[in-house]
């Protein structure tokens, strides 16, 4: 599984913070645990920070694998490592699992130390904005004044782009890759649908089916199959599956028959033993909040005044849960701040999903932009 | 891996020159059709500008970025919609008009743009030029390079004809230079001349 530019065998370390944190929620966390991993050196001069936010259903494993698990390769490997785009010969690479995430950070799933039972539906749902903060407490923990860059696709991307105002002196260039500056509303009802469907669900206990030790399966599988879908395009489920049948013929069921039913519910089973359902709820709920003009009146433009990094925006001409046009909403902002951006929207097949896929362009232009950074 | 150009100078690029001399110091600049970046990074140099390209095509696009130039990936022929009125001071599209479908429209789009436009083509009354449809066929040179068949050249003109443009589109030509090589040309410049430079402005409407 291991490729040559890998950053090898990887362990997980933990931090736990005992300032309370303040959530835009007005809930206060007095004290939580991050996980998070590093990859590449820090150097003397703590000046190659780079922070890697995750998306939705990701996590603090960005890259390398596991000693024990020889397919545990990080989310985001074919990015990070020695050589690679977002090379770790030259950056001190980040990736922290989100609060209320369900990897290690704590999360409706971990033990409330007051009470000795698991969060469930006590944990307060949290932000954008709350994640940076937290990330910022990250940063403090391991000496990182500033960054040299802050990294995030989809879900990511908002977390980078929220950096760049909450702490416009503490990063120097923010990729932000298939994000937005705010939902839409068909983006909303999308995460919606989702959230019913685990809601819904008789084992879903409002949020304490720890207590009965369960869990909301089948609403997480359908949440998780219909996000599939809006992640894929409509060409590259057409050319991956078409109207493929497993059996080459109709069974006259319910069952699976075409290979797009039987790729959608595998994909649901395996994201049920992996993740947390109050986690995916309360991730798509920070998706639905961020909207960082609402404080300006829907202006975009003025929220962005105090931003100070250097901007790279990708995004994928096929995507369209995050389309280029919500990208070239934030690259207006930025223009008109004569804030240094530059932004491509990159030829792609794969839908949202492209991000996470080697693409030679997408890889040479993230390299591109890496090399120029000064560390 | 990464191969940074090496910077230009200006004997070299003697079109860069003449557009650098009429940028004022420190102003913003938006490169429509920007190829490399090497137009925008000559300006930084020669007269510290900040500034934007805009390119479609995905090499030049990566070229600029290896160039550490600030670069839009967007299709001119849409128009500038990514850009507010007048915020930029000079709107530069060098040697790029000649390739484009909605020719009217780019400079409707400068003058909404910038307060300054900036426009160079390969001037298709040079006397070679009209030598060769004289004698039978469409011209190819060092500034066309290309057949009539594959040329990506499709709006060509005459300083006359561009001048009658800016008449149309409610430009006010300020400048014109015409060159051949690195020398200016003055006498019977939609002759002589190889390649024509006009920087011209919003005509301003007494109300």
């Amino acid at each position: 599984m291991q490729d040559s530019n890998s950053v090898g065998i990887v362990t997980p370390q933990y931090v736990h913070i005992d300032k309370p944190l303040e959530l835009k929620s007005g809930s206060t966390l007095s004290s939580y645990n991050l996980v998070y991993e590093t990859y590449g050196k820090l150097n003397a001069e703590r000046s190659n920070a780079l922070l890697v936010c995750h998306a939705l259903s990701g996590n603090h494993h960005v890259a390398g694998i596991y000693a024990d698990k020889p397919k545990s390769t990080g989310w985001w490997d074919n990015m990070v490592g020695p050589g690679k785009p977002i090379d770790t010969n030259k950056f001190f690479v980040i990736g922290v699992n989100n609060l209320g995430g369900c990897h290690g950070s704590t999360g409706p799933a971990s033990i409330d130390a007051r009470t000795g039972h698991h969060y469930g539906a006590n944990f307060p749902l949290v932000t954008v904005e709350d994640w940076v903060e937290t990330q910022a407490q990250l940063a403090d923990h391991l000496g990182i004044e500033q960054f040299a860059a802050i990294v995030g696709g989809s879900l990511g991307g908002m977390q980078a782009l929220q950096w760049t105002l909450d702490y416009p002196n503490r990063l120097r260039h923010a990729i932000i890759i298939a994000a937005a500056a705010k939902l839409t509303a068909q983006n909303i009802a999308f995460n919606d649908v989702a959230r019913q469907a685990i809601l819904t669900d008789q084992d879903f206990y409002g949020g304490d089916y720890y207590a009965y030790n369960t869990v909301p399966r089948r609403g997480l599988r359908l949440a998780r199959m219909l996000g599939h879908i809006t992640y894929l395009s409509d060409h590259s489920m057409a050319t991956k599956f078409g109207r493929d049948l497993r059996d080459g013929k109709f069974s006259f069921g319910y069952d699976v028959e075409f290979e797009i039913e039987s790729y959608l519910r595998y994909q649901g089973d395996k994201f049920t033993d992996l993740f947390d359902a109050n986690s995916y709820l309360l991730m798509t709920k920070a998706l639905d909040y961020f909207d960082p003009a609402h404080a300006y009146n829907g202006d975009l433009t003025a929220a962005f005044k105090t931003a100070q990094a250097n901007f790279l925006v990708l995004s994928f001409t096929t995507d369209w849960r995050f389309s280029p046009e919500r990208s070239r909403d934030i690259v207006k902002a930025l223009l008109n701040n004569n804030i240094n951006v530059s932004y491509a929207e990159i030829t792609s097949a794969h839908g949202h999903d492209s991000f996470l896929m080697n693409d030679a362009y997408y890889h040479q232009l993230t390299q591109a932009y890496m090399n120029n950074i000064e560390v | 891996m990464n191969t940074p150009f090496s910077p230009v100078t200006a004997a070299q690029r003697p079109d860069f020159a003449a557009i650098a001399n009429w940028i004022k110091p420190e102003s913003k600049i938006l490169d429509l059709g920007c190829a490399d970046g090497a137009l925008l990074k000559f300006l930084q140099q020669e007269r510290g500008i900040f500034g934007y390209g805009v390119e479609i095509d995905d090499n030049n696009v990566l070229s600029c970025l290896k160039n550490g130039i600030n670069v839009i990936q967007s299709d001119l022929e849409s128009g500038l919609s990514g850009f507010v009125d007048d915020s930029f001071d000079y709107v530069i599209l060098s040697q790029t008009l000649q390739a484009m479908k909605h020719t009217e429209r780019i400079i409707g789009e400068m003058l909404r743009v910038g307060r300054e436009g900036i426009v160079s083509f390969p001037n298709f009354g040079y006397w070679k030029n009209r030598l060769q449809v004289i004698q039978g066929h469409m011209p190819v040179s060092e500034s066309l390079p290309y057949h009539w068949y594959d040329t990506p050249n499709i709006h060509l003109c005459t300083l006359g004809d561009f001048e009658d443009l800016c008449r149309q589109c409610d430009a006010k030509i300020l400048e014109r230079h015409v060159m051949k090589k690195d020398r200016l040309i003055s006498f019977l410049p939609n002759l002589m001349g190889k390649l024509a430079f006009y920087r011209f402005e919003r005509n301003k409407r007494t109300a």
